[in-house]
């Protein structure tokens, strides 16, 4: 019964998105406010259904019922329930339903909370929002269908792919897809003001909060996907250029660039058309995403399913949404006023070149993940991996970094380029200090890694300038917000340079007894014996780390203990290897188990990752500082409004 | 400047950034972009040696071998035509296996042998390379 209430509120779901589409597009043509009144109700049904949709398949797997198709071909009953209940979106049908879930409620949440923006412009919003969820309600409906019955059930379901038999499917896809999606609301914002020619500050200043919320999400869950990644797989990697990491990246660069050039937008009225394009190009980024995952028509590690019938339905839909918010967008474009104009030397002209190397950061990603399609059609098969994105995004990136910390210590609209220098004179002289100690330490350093260091030191210093000289407690949350992102930048990018140019690598053949040295550490493979768990049983390793350099007496004296696995599932029958980390505070020790060979020895990786930690503690500081400059943001627009009403009465 | 003119000269600018970083993408992949070949397309067409490629198929019965370090096999590719002879250092993935789909990323070297750096293993136990299904080879989908 599950199945099929689950089922009826997906096709009423679709129902509402419908009549949210009519309602809105006839109220705004006719300029009704008898039919406007209509549309918020609409758009809340809309997304309780189909939270209620998502709850029954939820249900459903919970409950391991094989009766439909779904749950019998991507569960097992003998799973731990939290595999259960994540599992639901670790398939095709269910990560769909997931999708389109978080974009009904963001449409309601629209719907609810938006009361800045002018009335029509909102209804336009909201309408291009219900035309987006209809699209993917029908491609539910008719291509992939969660709810679909199996007849007869089979006993029992074949199991979920073991290597996402982790804690981090509860967490990484679901907040992934609320950034994600959640630049839906952009999208339609962008288009609802195109539709009824708003583009100003005020509607930057209603959109911007909807986007940095969104952006949060994104940052979370690429930041909880890569270390996913990283302990997960055991390549000891931390990102691989993998399509379906781009597809993650690329919204992620526009929505950034978006993010920027929407402060000069609300402060400055400026940028007005670029913003909207934009708005358009982000979430268009995440359809392209969604399209090149969820066709299989690339190959990546995270390909669930490969169905031409799928892939033609979600580009026809992409033809339509992205094919249409650019129409509309050449139309109108010509109507949109020129804003505010700006003097190049200032923070509106250090804001474009941020908003050029984003965009063109992204055209570089872009390319090498399309690449291999485009010569397909040509009957050439190519791949394209980290080589061709180090050397491409790698330097602009570092471009990107260095102008970084000029925007926010420059003035509105006209400055002098001097005077702005001298203001980052103190973090340059760092850099250089930087560049100089570090190839004195380590002379032997691969040049972008040497760069990269040296611009995180000197960005990291540049990057708290905006607070220097200022009352700290009279300066603004989103200032704070805005110095911990950009810190949290330098942070993340010294992890990633420390970690290409320090690492150390061991691979070896050991028996029990061995000691291995790695970076700082000598590693002793102590023991092996068998471990059981819920559903898998494992040959669980013991090894013995201990620090031998000097900076080992400052912290953990005590050897370390690490217990490597290596996993079998009987459902589906799959060998895994569980990593095993210990996290010193300067580093990361990694060790995967191989397999043992006829000759009784055991494959051993070690790798000794100095300050890897950091990439993924700069993504949260980043992630944090947006949540800071939206609460500040959310906070002065209410103090705003309050002292507005008070002022009118 | 002329304001007048400052719309038109951001969007220009705009425009040949991104137009360059794609010519300059572009120009990048020549050098980087790894091909596709199953066995039977390197006796045809022939590979550079040390051009980085990926070398698509299944792994023969029988063929793994391993070294005396413990850590270096040699296993052969096959495709139902032709077979290549690879070697590699490393823990192999968890479904990489005899009768089995690879993709091993490397290149030739003067022996005749393909030194592979990196081995990914299909995801999907139900995978046969296309050529074994009587079909164009296609190896862009594998994986």
């Amino acid at each position: 019964m599950t199945a099929e209430a689950g089922l009826a509120a997906l096709w009423l779901a679709a129902g509402f998105a419908l009549l949210q589409f009519a309602l809105s597009v006839i109220g705004v043509i006719g300029a009704r406010d008898a039919v406007l009144r209509g549309v918020r109700p609409a758009a809340i049904l809309q997304a309780v259904f189909v939270a209620i949709a998502f709850v029954c398949l939820i249900m459903c797997f919970l409950n391991s019922d094989m009766s439909v198709r779904l749950v019998a071909a991507e569960s097992h009953s003998a799973k731990p329930w939290l595999y259960k209940f994540a599992g639901t979106w670790g398939n095709h049908e269910g990560s769909m339903l997931l999708w389109v879930a978080i974009l009904g409620v963001a449409g309601a949440a629209v719907a609810l909370f938006e009361r800045t923006l002018e009335p029509r412009t909102h209804a336009a919003t909201l309408a291009s929002q219900a035309a987006i969820a209809f699209g993917f309600y029908a491609f539910l409906l008719f291509s992939s269908n969660p709810f679909a019955r199996l007849d007869p059930a089979p006993a029992d379901g074949q199991g979920l792919n073991p290597l996402l038999q982790d804690p981090g499917l509860a967490f990484h896809p679901p907040t992934l897809y609320i950034g994600y999606v959640g630049l839906s609301v952009a999208f339609s914002f962008a288009v609802g003001a195109l539709l009824t020619k708003r583009v100003d500050a005020q509607f930057a200043r209603a959109m911007r909060p909807w986007v940095l919320g969104a952006w949060i999400f994104l940052t979370l869950g690429i930041t909880a996907g890569s270390y996913w990644a990283y302990y997960v797989l055991g390549w000891g990697g931390w990102w691989f250029w993998d399509p379906v990491e781009n597809a993650s990246l690329m919204p992620w660069l526009a929505a950034t660039a978006l993010l920027h050039s929407l402060n000069v937008l609300a402060t400055r009225d400026g940028l007005r058309a670029w913003t909207v394009m934009l708005a358009v190009l982000a979430f268009s980024m995440s359809m392209v995403g969604t399209f090149l995952v969820r066709s299989g028509i690339l190959t990546s590690v995270h390909a669930f399913a490969v169905d031409p019938q799928r892939g033609t339905f979600i580009l026809t839909l992409l033809a339509i949404y992205i094919g249409g918010a650019l129409t509309l967008f050449a139309l109108r474009a010509g109507s949109i006023s020129e804003g505010a104009r700006f003097d190049l030397v200032s923070r509106e002209g250090a804001l474009v070149f941020n908003n050029l190397l984003l965009t063109s950061i992204l055209a570089t990603v872009l390319v090498g993940t399309l690449y291999p399609l485009i010569t397909e059609a040509y009957g050439v098969k190519t791949s394209i991996g980290a080589p061709f994105f180090n050397a491409t995004a790698g330097p602009l990136a570092l471009v990107l970094l260095v102008i970084m910390p000029l925007g926010p210590v420059m003035r509105w609209r006209r400055d002098d380029a001097k005077q702005a220098l001298r203001r980052v004179a103190l973090p340059a002289l760092v850099g250089i200090v930087a560049l100089i100690t570090i190839f004195v330490l380590a002379p032997g350093i691969h040049l972008l890694p040497w760069f990269g260091l040296t611009v995180a030191f000197a960005v990291g210093a540049a990057s708290v300038a905006p607070l220097w000289g200022r009352n700290l407690r009279r300066t603004p949350l989103f200032t704070y917000g805005m110095v911990l992102a950009h810190l949290g930048c330098a942070v993340s990018v010294a992890g990633m340079a420390a970690d290409s140019a320090f690492l150390k690598e061991v691979l070896v053949a050991a028996r029990v007894g061995e000691t291995n040295t790695v970076g700082p550490y000598t590693v002793t493979f102590a023991d092996v014996r068998p471990a059981i768990g819920a559903n898998w049983t494992a040959l669980e390793a013991e090894l013995t780390a201990k620090r031998m350099d000097g900076w080992g007496r400052f912290w953990n004296s005590a050897p370390l203990k690490l217990h490597p696995q290596a996993r079998m599932y009987p459902v589906p029958v799959t060998e895994t290897s569980e990593t095993a980390i210990a996290t010193p505070i300067d580093g990361q020790l990694y060790l995967v188990l191989g397999k043992q060979q006829d000759d009784g020895r055991w494959q051993l990786r070690m790798w000794w990752k100095p300050f890897v930690t950091l990439i993924w503690a700069g993504g949260a500081m980043i992630a944090l500082g947006g949540a800071l400059a939206l609460l500040g943001r959310l906070w002065r627009a209410r103090r705003q409004a309050t002292r507005q009403m008070e002022g009118g009465v | 400047m002329k304001p007048k003119h400052q719309r038109l000269v951001l969007s220009l600018l705009a425009v040949s950034a991104v137009l360059g970083s794609g010519v300059l993408a572009l120009s990048a992949l020549r050098d980087q972009a790894a091909y596709f070949y199953a066995p039977a397309d390197v006796k045809r067409l022939g590979v550079t040696l040390g051009r980085q490629i990926r070398l698509g198929g299944m792994v023969a019965d029988h063929s793994i071998v391993r070294a005396a370090d413990g850590v270096t096999i040699s296993f052969v590719v096959e495709d139902g035509i032709d077979k290549v002879a690879v070697r590699y250092k490393g823990i192999t993935p968890d479904l990489f296996k005899e009768k089995s789909g690879v993709i091993a990323e490397g290149s030739f070297v003067a022996s005749g042998q393909f030194v592979a750096t990196n081995i990914l293993a299909k995801h999907d136990e139900k995978y046969v390379p296309p050529v074994m299904k009587g079909q164009k080879p296609n190896m862009g989908k594998v994986s």
